[in-house]
């Protein structure tokens, strides 16, 4: 099944509309939206190839857990509990503000919205920051 | 942005420094290509020699580390010259006459000998700048990262406020933004001393609103900046940390230091899309969805809010950033239970007054800029139209400071780094793509043809380029983009990591942003 899903590019700031090129479950190609207030139809170089790193083979598949030195793929219970568990370990030798939180700049704003409120309601520390200086 | 990228066309004329428009924002280059089609004058301030020095009609170098030097020269002859905005200054703004006093200092002969700049292309961009109304100034990390970001801006403020085109349509002070989200997050409260929409941890009535909505009481703390967390690592205070989508280990300066610093923490939770540099050595790596398999909002470089839309199922296992958020909070005993984006979204709005009036239905793809403070509210086109946001525009005297690290005799050159036109950031997701790969696979050091000769170096000959922090290896490219004694890192690459160089010790100490434009550094051939 063929069909375009528009949506933002995430490659800097500006903040361009893009189409999606959706192909039978996977991104074929990255479009200029034409009728976008920012880029009116236009893209850059990065922009046109915004899908590659999307399909890249790189991406990480699931999460891993460091066992005996070396990161090994465990299922998400396993690595939800291991990382909850040892961050309130943590919590209840140290206090919470020996918790520190980095937010980002790449990903959305209700997921910027739930780690602050997860550091300050489930950590309780105003230790959260990101790379907005970097 | 106080203004909007459409707005840009209409300038008649348009200000640049520190920003590399045309290579990191090539969309909204476009509309200073545009707006010199409609005849705006453009003025182009930058150490290096950039694609769009080519088309200004005013192009200066500055010295690294000097623009606040340039700025206050600007204004002084701004008022030498009566080109001020009386008017505006009179009703709008306060500090007039303190900020005068301290600019009869900046004669064009003394700019000369800080900034390099002629005292004629001075005088014509401030008469440029001064006269053609209504004129945008547009700037990014090269006002920013330096151990004096903050008076760069807030001269640049100044220079603005003194011309009147703060609060005008095509005007307006106009800082544009790397990352896709960082507008975002600093509005979503991903700072230690502000929750969303600015509103700050140490306000009792903020912090009752969130304790309330949230359940919990809340610390009214200030918590620690990014640099200072690596302090607190490197104390044995800070002893876990989840990093989320960030690549510190090649983002943050100083390397070396930061390296040492990370292996001190108990716990490293690092949740990504690649297995990173930072999240090679993680305790716990968190595999994420990317941008195109979930749903969510970005909020620009001109507060415009606009939705993602999911494109296809996420990688893998990988699950969307939100949803692994929900299932760690979860499982510290904070249940967190949404069943969409949508649903966080509407709990934003309901305690940011900035998106109050946003929702999803409304956002469709154009997107609303902020403020928007109720659901009739059509948005925001620029910032500060009646008044500022705190009555009057004030006026800062800023004194020129010179930078961190000046060239000595041991470190002859001025250093400092940047981006290149197909990369992103720390390269994770560029360096991947492989038509980005094949447009620009390898990192450089840029340096004048003069220096080149001297030390017998040839295009693609490996450099070594060494600070007081560290050394690093790097191919010669050899460019007129680059003034003699200069050189310039793209900050890509781990293979030659910009950051083993960059100094974490020469911070803004304000705004904590670090010194990354500008150090002092030696560079050698490579000998085999």
């Amino acid at each position: 099944m063929y069909k375009l899903v528009p949506s933002v590019c995430s490659y800097c700031g500006t903040g361009c509309g893009v189409l999606f090129e959706v192909l039978d479950g996977r991104i074929l190609g990255t479009l200029p939206l034409k009728t976008h207030p920012v880029n009116e139809g236009k893209l850059c170089i990065k922009g046109w190839n915004l899908h590659e790193y999307v399909n890249s083979f790189m991406r990480l598949q699931a999460p891993r857990v460091r066992i005996n030195g070396r990161l090994h793929q465990v299922t998400w219970d396993r690595a939800i509990q291991f990382a909850a568990d040892r961050l309130k370990k943590v919590i209840a030798e140290h206090g919470p503000d020996s918790v520190g939180v980095l937010a980002s700049a790449k990903i959305t704003n209700e997921e910027n919205y739930l780690l602050q409120k997860f550091a300050r309601a489930a950590v309780g520390t105003n230790n959260v920051d990101h790379c907005a200086r970097l | 942005m106080t203004n909007s990228i459409a707005e840009i066309e209409d300038a008649a004329c348009i200000f640049i420094i520190g920003s590399n428009t045309s290579a990191c924002h090539p969309l909204i280059a476009r509309r200073v290509f545009r707006a010199k089609e409609k005849g705006a004058k453009l003025i182009v301030a930058d150490p290096r020699n950039i694609q769009l020095s080519l088309f200004a009609d005013v192009a200066v170098n500055q010295r690294l580390g000097s623009d606040v030097a340039l700025l206050n020269g600007m204004m002084h002859l701004i008022l030498k010259n009566g080109w001020e905005a009386k008017e505006y200054i009179a009703n709008r703004t306060e500090g007039f006459e303190e900020l005068r006093e301290s600019l009869e200092a900046y004669t064009p002969e003394r700019v000369r000998k800080i900034t390099g700049v002629s005292p004629g292309d001075l005088e014509r961009m401030s008469e440029l700048y001064g006269t053609r109304k209504p004129g945008a100034l547009l700037y990014a990390m090269g006002i920013t990262q330096h151990s004096t970001g903050v008076d760069n801006v807030k001269a640049i403020c100044n220079l603005a406020m003194l011309t009147g085109n703060v609060g005008v349509a095509s005007g307006g002070v106009n800082p544009l933004r790397g990352q896709n989200n960082v507008q975002g997050a600093c509005d979503m409260g991903g700072l230690p001393n502000v929750f969303t929409g600015y509103q700050p941890v140490t306000s009792p009535e903020a912090n009752a609103k969130f304790s309330q909505a949230w359940d919990r009481p809340l610390s009214d703390k200030p918590g620690l900046t990014i640099p200072d967390m690596v302090k607190a690592i490197d104390a044995g205070k800070l002893k876990a940390l989840y990093v989320v989508g960030e690549n510190p280990k090649l983002s943050d300066p100083d390397m070396n230091h930061l390296r040492h610093a990370m292996k001190k923490l108990d716990l490293l939770i690092v949740q990504d899309i690649f297995l990173s540099e930072t999240a090679q050595g993680a305790d716990v790596v968190l595999a994420a969805a990317a941008t195109a398999e979930k749903e969510g909002t970005f909020t620009n470089t001109e507060r415009r809010c606009l939705r993602l839309n999911k494109a296809v199922e996420p990688a893998g296992g990988s699950l969307p950033d939100w949803e692994i958020i929900c299932r760690l909070a979860t499982a510290m005993g904070y249940p967190l239970n949404y069943d969409n984006p949508k649903e966080i979204f509407q709990e934003i709005s309901g305690l940011t007054p900035s998106y109050a009036g946003m929702s999803y239905d409304r956002l469709g793809l154009d997107g609303i800029q902020w403020p928007c403070p109720a659901a009739d509210h059509p948005g925001t086109r620029f910032l500060h139209k009646d008044k500022f946001t705190r009555g009057l525009g004030k006026l800062h005297v800023v004194q020129y400071q010179d930078p961190a690290e000046l060239p000595d005799a041991e470190y002859p050159y001025f250093l400092t780094t940047g981006r290149m036109f197909a990369h992103y950031h720390t390269g994770t997701m560029t360096r991947v793509s492989p038509a980005l790969d094949r447009e620009q696979p390898t990192g450089y050091v840029e340096i004048n043809a003069a220096d080149a000769g001297r030390l017998s170096v040839r295009e693609g000959d490996m450099l070594v380029i060494s600070s007081l922090r560290g050394r690093i290896e790097a191919p010669a490219k050899i460019t007129p983009a680059v003034l003699p004694g200069n050189l310039f890192l793209p900050i890509h690459f781990g293979e030659n990591p910009t950051n083993v160089l960059t100094n974490s010790e020469a911070l803004d100490p304000l705004a904590k942003i670090p010194e990354f434009k500008v150090g002092k550094a030696r560079v050698e051939k490579l000998v085999p």
